[in-house]
Order: C-alpha cells, then structure tokens, then sequence
C-alpha cells in the first residue's frame, strides 16, 4: 500500500515552497521506487515549521519541518519516507506537539488533517454534524443555541452573534434575506480567516448555511478579500462540491429549505471590512461607510435584512450546533465565552495559529508560544488586534486575552492578531505609520477621518523634526480626540489608538 | 478522494496578468454575461481586468450603458478600489507589504530595496515594462514576514537578497517565453 505524504497547500506553506517540495518528493520516490501518495492537506498553523510534510506511518503521522525544496533530497536520504527519526528536522508524531498539545483546538479541530476539498474528509471529522442537527430544529431553536453559545463577533466588535441573528429572525419572513460573510481579512497580524478557508473550506459553508436556516435567508455571499488568489480557488472549488453533493442549492439534504452561496471578490481597500462599507461594495458602489441605524440586521444588503458576520463567528457556529451552545460556553472567562483563535505574528520565533479559550495571557502567548523574537532581541511592543488597536508595552502583557480586559487598557483584542516587534522598532514611525494608513484607506466621507488622518501625518513629522514639540504634542492629542470622537466609523474612530498609545507608553521615541 | 499535485486547485501557478487587446464587443460580451447579478460592476470590472489587464477609458461608457449607470458611476468606482487599474501594468505586478507584521520583520528596508533595484515608486512600471511596482496592506503571511506577491503568487520570508534572484529568474524566464 501507497505511503500517504502530507504537503500541505495553504498559501504560508505555499509562500515557502510547498510545491516545489511536492514534487520533489514524488520525483525521489519515483526514483527510488517507493510507493508513496502525496496528500494536499491543510496547514496546523506552525508557521515556523513551513513546509511540514507528514508521513503517515499508520499508527499516527510523523512530522518533518522546516522542508524547504533544497532540503528534500537530504531528507528522503534520511529515511524521511520511511518515517525515520534520522534527521535533525525530524519531529515525532505531530500530534504530540507541544505547541498542539496545549491549545482548544474547537474551530481549528480539523485543520491540517484533511484534504481541504474533500467532503468524504470532512465529514469523516465531523463535518456536517452541525447542519444535520440544524435541520431537525425549528429556526428559533438554532437561534437559541447560538445565544447559548455566548458566541461574540469575531471580526473585532465581539457584539454577540445570536442577538444579530435573533434581529434579522424576527424581520418579516415574506422577504428576501441575506447572509454575508466578511472575508476581507485586512489586518496586518491575523491569517486565521485565510486558514479556515483555505484548510476547511467546508465548516464556513456549514456555517453560513445553518445562519441562512435560523433567520429565513436563501442567499448567501462571501465577501472575500482579492490579497487572497488561493483562498479564493479553494472557496469556489468548494462550493461547487458542496453544491454537487446537495449542501447548497434548491433544496438543502432534501429539506426542502434553499441556500445559495456565492463568493464576491473585493477589491483591495481596507475600509470594506467595516460592514456597511463592505456592503455598499457587494452592491456594486464605492465602499462609502453608511451611517447606523438603520442596522444592517433591519436593512442591510439591497435594503433586505441581513446576517453580517466575520469568517470566524460563522466557523465556529458547525461546532456550537454539533455540541450543544453549552459545550462552548464552557470555555471562557467572564463575558467572553469559547475559544479565541489567536495569531501569533511578526517578530516571534514560533508564529502561528493559537486556538485557547479567552483568559490566557499575552505573556503565555509570547514566551510559551512563540518563545520570543526571530531576532533574538529583547521584544519592546506588542500590538494585537491590528492597526487600529493600541501598541501595548512589557507592563501590559500579563493582561488575559478577554474582551473586558483589553478594553479596561484602552486596547483591544479585535481579531486576535498579535504582532510582536523588537527593541529596533521605532515607535514614533509606528504611530506615523497608524495616521498614513488612514489617509491611504478613509473612505473619505467624513472629515475626521478624511483630513485628520492627513494633519496627524504632519504633526507627528513636525514633532520628529523637533518643531514646537510641546505645543504640537498638545495639538496631536486635540486632534486624536477629534477623531476618535467625530468620526463615523472604527477607521477615523480608531486610528488614533496606537497613535495614543505610542504616546502614553513610548513618548520618547515620538520626541526622539 | 485526494488531491494530487497536479489537478490541486490550490496549486501557485505564476499566472500572469491578463494582457489581451481589447474590442468593445469584448467588453460587450463580459457585461452581457454578468449583468444579471445583483450588484454586477465589482464582478464585471474584475472579469475585465482579469482579461485586459486594466480596466480601459473606453470600457467605461459600454460598462454604464449595460448597467444603465452613468459614466461617472463607474468611473467613481473604478478609481476607489486600489485593485482596479486604468494603465496596463509590466510583466509582472509585485505587491510589498508595508503593514505593520512585515514591517517588524524589516519590510521597510526590503522596500527601499526593492525601490532601488527596480528604480521606479509604488505605482509605476519599470522601463523595459517588466515590473509594476504597488503598495499592499497583508497578504495574511504575517507568521513568516516580509511577504511580496508576484501576480498570483505570494513569497515569505523575502531579504533583499531572496528579491534579486527571484527578480533575475522572472526576466529571465519571461525572454524564454518570447
């Protein structure tokens, strides 16, 4: 019987060459006549063993990584065909993995197991468990098991997903309703929405479709972000399965309720994540914020009553159904309930996916995890939660990861990207950069956003130059007010956060 | 049921832009064929560049004549996305990223690199046509920054020494086409 070889496709392993070390593979074997069967998995999210090929030895699957395409030839010398633990990127039986050991992995279960695009796979782990309980309940109880769930939006407004749901169920059902799902990952940090759609294309699908079943809507779009070519194959080749083997379509497994999905490319601007942007774009528009209310759970999507939820809120919803909300709720800390998937990013050693329930701190998270900086200096700042969110000192770092915690700081967990940077950075820069951004992002309807981001670029060059400091530092709080007071959305309203932060905890480097 | 390597839908084929010369009837047919989806323009202008290569000026009254917009509709759509473009780019259209994770990892010098070897800014094309240069905000490669994308394909772990071999392999392999 074939060897069964895991490569995985993702575009972290594909970015270190992955394919070429595929076929490398399949060229040595050949050669050497060995019966081997690559497999395209996903990936486990240890980023810093990429490309990790696994040899499934039939009694568990052992891992070598990093495999870089120059590294095959010494490996399959080594026996790595043969599961041999010879060689120095030999590292056991991948489950026993530390790093893999200690997460709660709920969401991310099946990620790195399975053939992405293989439904016999998925459902081998799991897979569809949650739809077909979803079947067997009236809308309301599925709405009730979300509510259950404790289940808050993961995009980073953590507003809890079953009352947004509850919302758009008790809309009139004689109407066309929408369920949308923002894929337009943007923030510098967070790949864990690439990963679900990449490596488990099919819980996404489960999960918007069981969205579709609790609030009456027959129609579904992925929002997906055009930085994203491979996740955005994967996604229609796995549509077009679902849709093949019944999953979507007219008649969902024959119970004569419709859900139709289909994936929308964005087009590269920033400010389409921020929901009601996003949704003037799916209509076709420049992505203008539109002011709230009206909610989109009232009026959304072509003025219809709409479901829009981040790629983790409706990925973890196959689970909560599966297992009952209870199951979820059970992991946590105060309000925050379930797992967050944290993504351990930057300058770190060990980068990856983190999948713990909320309460863990960042300290665990940068040592135990990542065992501090790829450069090996001492790390200066932490920002987690994207460019929005605040820079975050030494002192903060014992912080738990908890929605209620991070706000007390004037921080934010937002999607749970943790970027790290050593004691090279210069904040000052950072907080420069925090205003350019916005100047090349605002959407350019309000004037906050619009012109503040522009006057803050050059306020905070005035102040490196050493003009005016004082007076100017004055007028660059004024204005991080102004904005954070006076804008219409997160874009302006936020910008001034790791601006603000770089000057309570990193002043020096703003005046240097 | 496996994938191979070779019918991997996810397989990081270096697709090139597309480049072909424009007709109207062209742009006729790519607005017939998508017009009927609701909110049609973002499919419609991506399936033009996906062809063309850019989005052209004269595309613009044929795509607001299907749709029954204006003109000036679709021209403010066209110039809010940073993804559509209205100049055919190079060869090659490389993305840095100049966000915040590749940033901790030293993409702004591996910019100022690039910048240099190419000799052009963000949004130009270099002389002999072979590189469009643009900005990016993540590719989502955040765990092994700095990351550049290549027309459909994304390296990480880039210095400025990895860029030069990669930028000597695509010129080269681009002659050989020819």
């Amino acid at each position: 019987m074939a060897t069964r070889i895991y490569v995985p496709c993702d575009t972290t392993a594909l970015s270190l060459g992955a394919d070429e070390v595929a076929s490398l593979i399949e060229r040595h074997a050949r050669d050497r006549g060995a019966d081997v069967t690559i497999v395209r998995n996903g990936s486990r999210g240890l980023f810093w063993l990429e490309p990790l090929v696994e040899v499934d030895t039939g009694s568990g699957r052992v891992a070598y990584g990093p495999v870089e395409p120059d590294d095959v030839a010494g490996l399959v010398e080594a026996g790595m065909l043969e599961a041999r633990p010879e060689h120095e990127n030999y590292l056991g039986n991948i489950d026993d993995h530390p790093y893999l050991k200690r997460q709660q992995r709920l969401t991310f279960a099946r990620i790195g197991l399975t053939d992405p695009l293989s439904i016999e796979d998925y459902r081998s782990h799991g897979g569809f468990d949650g739809l077909e309980k979803a079947l067997g309940l009236d809308p309301q109880g599925i709405v009730d098991e979300v509510k259950t769930s404790g289940l808050r939006g993961r995009g980073g407004a953590a507003f809890p997903t079953g009352i947004k749901w509850q919302t758009v169920h008790d809309e009139p059902w004689q109407q066309q309703k929408y369920i949308v799902c923002n894929a337009d990952e943007g923030d510098s940090g967070t790949f864990a929405d690439r990963l679900v759609m990449e490596c488990d294309p099919f819980m996404l699908i489960e999960g918007m479709t069981i969205a579709g079943l609790a609030v009456g809507a027959t129609r579904g779009f992925i929002y997906l972000r055009s930085e994203y070519p491979i996740a955005h194959r994967i996604l229609d080749e796995a549509i077009r399965r679902a849709e093949a083997d019944g999953y979507l379509g007219e008649d969902v497994r024959g119970s004569g309720r419709a859900f139709h999905l289909e994936v929308r490319l964005a087009a590269g601007a920033y400010i389409c994540g921020e929901e009601t942007s996003l949704l003037e774009s799916l209509e076709g528009k420049r992505g203008l914020v539109r002011a709230k209310p009206p909610l989109p759970a009232i009026k959304g999507l072509f003025g219809q009553p709409t479901v829009v939820n981040n790629v983790l809120s409706f990925a973890a919803v196959p689970f909560i159904l599966a297992e009952g909300g209870q199951a979820y709720a059970d992991y946590g800390m105060g309000k925050s309930r379930g797992t967050l998937p944290i993504q351990l990013a930057g300058n770190i050693r060990r980068g990856g996916l983190i999948e713990l329930a909320f309460g863990v701190t960042l300290r665990d998270i940068l040592d135990d995890f990542g065992g501090g900086t790829l450069t090996g200096r001492p790390m200066k700042a932490v920002q987690v939660g994207g460019p929005l969110m605040a820079y975050m000192p030494a002192s903060q770092w014992d912080t738990p990861m908890d929605y209620e915690a991070f706000a007390a700081l004037g921080a934010g967990i937002g999607h749970g990207g943790v970027v790290a940077f050593d004691d090279t950075v210069d904040m000052g820069e950072q907080a420069r950069f925090a205003m350019e951004f916005c100047t090349v992002e605002s959407c350019g309807k309000c004037t906050p956003c619009r012109i503040g981001s522009v006057r803050g670029v050059e306020v905070i060059d005035r102040i490196r130059a050493g003009e005016n400091t004082d007076a100017n530092l004055v007028l660059l709080e004024d204005l991080c007010e102004t904005m954070v007071d006076g804008s219409l959305c997160a874009m302006g309203g936020m910008t001034p956060f790791p601006v603000q932060s770089v000057m309570k905890h990193f002043p020096d480097d703003l005046t240097a | 049921m496996h994938m191979s390597a070779q019918s991997n839908p996810a397989s990081n084929q270096d697709n090139l832009p597309g480049s072909a010369e424009w007709t109207p009837d062209m742009i006729q047919a790519i607005v017939a064929d998508l017009k009927h989806k609701p909110g049609a323009l973002l499919p419609i202008l991506h399936a033009i560049q996906d062809r063309v290569g850019h989005i052209p000026d004269g595309a613009v009254p044929i795509i607001a004549e299907g749709l029954q917009q204006t003109r000036a509709d679709i021209h403010g759509v066209i110039s809010f996305y940073h993804h559509f473009r209205t100049q055919p780019a190079g060869s090659h259209v490389l993305q840095v990223c100049r966000a915040e994770a590749c940033q901790s990892m030293g993409s702004r010098a591996l910019e100022a690199h690039i910048r240099n070897r190419l000799g052009v800014d963000y949004h130009q094309t270099t002389a002999d046509r072979e590189f469009t240069l643009e900005p990016v905000y993540c590719l989502g490669n955040c765990a092994c920054a700095p990351s550049i994308r290549v027309n459909d394909r994304i390296h990480g772990r880039m210095t400025p020494e990895k860029f030069d071999r990669l930028a000597e392999q695509l010129t080269t392999s681009t002659l050989e086409l020819k």
